[in-house]
């Protein structure tokens, strides 16, 4: 990935590429239920990244000899369709693809009753259909939020968003052009409630105190996250609790 | 197809041939009805050209890449158009992520073949140094749900997706090529529609829905175009079917073909 040098400094007010604040989100819209033969399922747009997650399980694991004998397996899956990004990329699962996935399932399981489900699997399908930046952090946002849809107990929601450096300012949920252009990245995704981190990864150049804002960037970031996960969830399930009242 | 369980019930298939006999279908449509057909244009602005086609509940979306390479030996004064299916596994329990599958191939094919057949464009139209390089039209479809028919509704999806396509525009110069900020619309000649129908019984049915296509007999698919030409077939399930059948396939694909087709151009 290119690190482009730092440009030579004006005086006035540093601008993103997209008119964004520094520690401002790009627009997201997160829909639970989508999949009508998923048993959970949420499709998120994180600015113009659009994803369809799709949860199946718990259920039996083929084949068997992967599965666990005191607690469920978490499978996740990343991928790209094809059309997803500009030049068009094959479908056959890349290195980069097998790592998020890996990332992903390390990212989730924490927040999962993994226990309860022995001997099973839960699979989590992520699809991309359009890339625009923080992929894997837009899918673990719609994931959990289709873990929850998929009604399997959970700790806690994981918000994931990222934060970085561009041209020597310290931003937020960098997009395409950001992540590809800009001096590091640092993907964190939280569970807000426990107050733990379950994804870091960071790529780029960063001192140690930047490093550090960058993280507390993120997690602010995923705090606001968090907020509009449980807003989707309400959207579709707060309608049932108001009948259950009435 | 056959069956996504492995197993058929015997007790689903009575039931369905016994209400087929009845003049009627499970879900209460005629024989010669589809379900509901909702197409959407440009749904993924990083293709050149997208479509959404929703049949009922079976969902596809269609992204089409252009982009340059190296042209068929055969035919070297041609550009390409290339066909791909991905059975996603979010789109039903169980399908299972890997490599295509004789069913996502046979997808990917038969809507290949009417877009071929059809010569739905004007592949010479493509060339820009003959024998050297030419344009590639990646059509990629990503089945999103599987609710039946996937052939019928990843067919109206790629004809939507195309229609859509706005094609980047390339200046060739003694044999160097550039690309300009010009897009130009990819000109369709011809509309090929897919109607697919199956026996269950002695019952011939459109748009089957995942029920009926797990229990049915045979299956079959005829593409054509709005001036009734059959651009492509396609027969598959281990049972035959008589000339007879054959012709009231014919009759029944024509009416349907303009139906749909019309879903597509807006003019119903």
């Amino acid at each position: 990935m290119s690190k482009s040098k730092s440009r030579r400094k004006k005086k006035t007010e540093w601008k993103r590429y997209d008119d964004r604040k520094p520690e401002e989100l790009r627009t997201l819209k997160i829909e639970t239920g989508v999949l009508p033969n998923a048993d959970g399922s949420a499709y998120i747009e994180m600015g113009r990244n659009k994803i369809i997650v799709g949860v199946f399980g718990p259920r039996e694991m083929h084949p068997k000899r992967f599965s666990k004998p005191n607690e469920a397996v978490l499978r996740c899956r990343y991928h790209m369709a094809p059309f997803s990004t500009d030049p068009r990329r094959s479908p056959a699962p890349s290195r980069r693809d097998n790592e998020i996935s890996m990332v992903m399932r390390y990212a989730l399981e924490p927040a999962v009753f993994l226990e309860r489900y022995p001997r099973s699997v839960i699979d989590v399908y992520a699809e991309i259909l359009q890339a625009d930046g923080g992929t894997r952090t837009a899918c673990i946002n719609a994931a959990s939020v289709a873990l929850v849809d998929a009604g399997i107990p959970m700790r806690d929601l994981v918000a994931s968003c990222a934060a970085g450096k561009m041209e020597d300012n310290l931003i937020l949920d960098l997009g395409d052009y950001e992540d590809k252009e800009g001096q590091a990245d640092v993907p964190v995704a939280y569970m807000p409630k426990l107050e733990k981190v379950t994804l870091l990864q960071m790529d780029g150049i960063l001192s140690t105190d930047e490093f550090e804002k960058c993280i507390d960037m993120a997690i602010e970031g995923c705090k606001q996250i968090y907020e509009v996960q449980r807003e989707s969830l309400k959207k579709k399930y707060g309608v049932e609790e108001k009948e259950a009242e009435e | 197809m056959s069956s996504r369980q492995g197993i058929v019930s015997r007790l689903k298939k009575k039931k369905i041939e016994e209400v087929l006999a009845g003049g009627k279908r499970m879900d209460g449509r005629s024989f010669d009805q589809y379900r509901d057909i909702v197409i959407n244009t440009g749904v993924i602005d990083k293709a050149e050209g997208s479509a959404e086609c929703f049949l009922g509940k079976s969902r596809v979306i269609v992204g089409v890449k252009v982009g340059l390479g190296t042209p068929f030996e055969d035919t070297p004064d041609k550009g390409v158009l290339m066909c791909n299916a991905e059975y996603t596994p979010i789109a039903h329990p169980t399908f299972e992520p890997g490599p295509p599958d004789e069913n996502s191939i046979e997808l990917a094919r038969v809507v290949d073949r009417g877009l071929r057949s059809a010569e739905i464009i004007d592949f010479s139209k493509l060339a820009l140094v003959p024998g050297k390089v030419v344009q590639m039209v990646h059509v990629d479809i990503y089945v999103i749900n599987y609710d039946g028919n996937l052939i019928d509704c990843s067919a109206l999806a790629a004809i939507a997706a195309l229609q859509a396509t706005k094609m980047p525009v390339y200046k060739v110069k003694d044999g160097e090529i550039e690309l300009t900020n010009k897009k130009q619309d990819l000109k369709l000649r011809c509309m090929p529609v897919a109607v697919t129908f199956v026996k269950i019984g002695d019952q011939l049915i459109v748009d089957p829905s995942v029920d009926e296509e797990e229990v049915m007999d045979m299956r079959l698919t005829l593409t054509l175009d709005e001036n009734n030409n059959i651009c492509t077939t396609q027969k598959s399930g281990s049972e035959g079917l008589t000339q007879e059948e054959i012709k009231k396939g014919i009759n029944m694909a024509v009416e349907k073909a303009a139906e749909n087709r019309s879903k597509i151009t807006g003019t119903d």
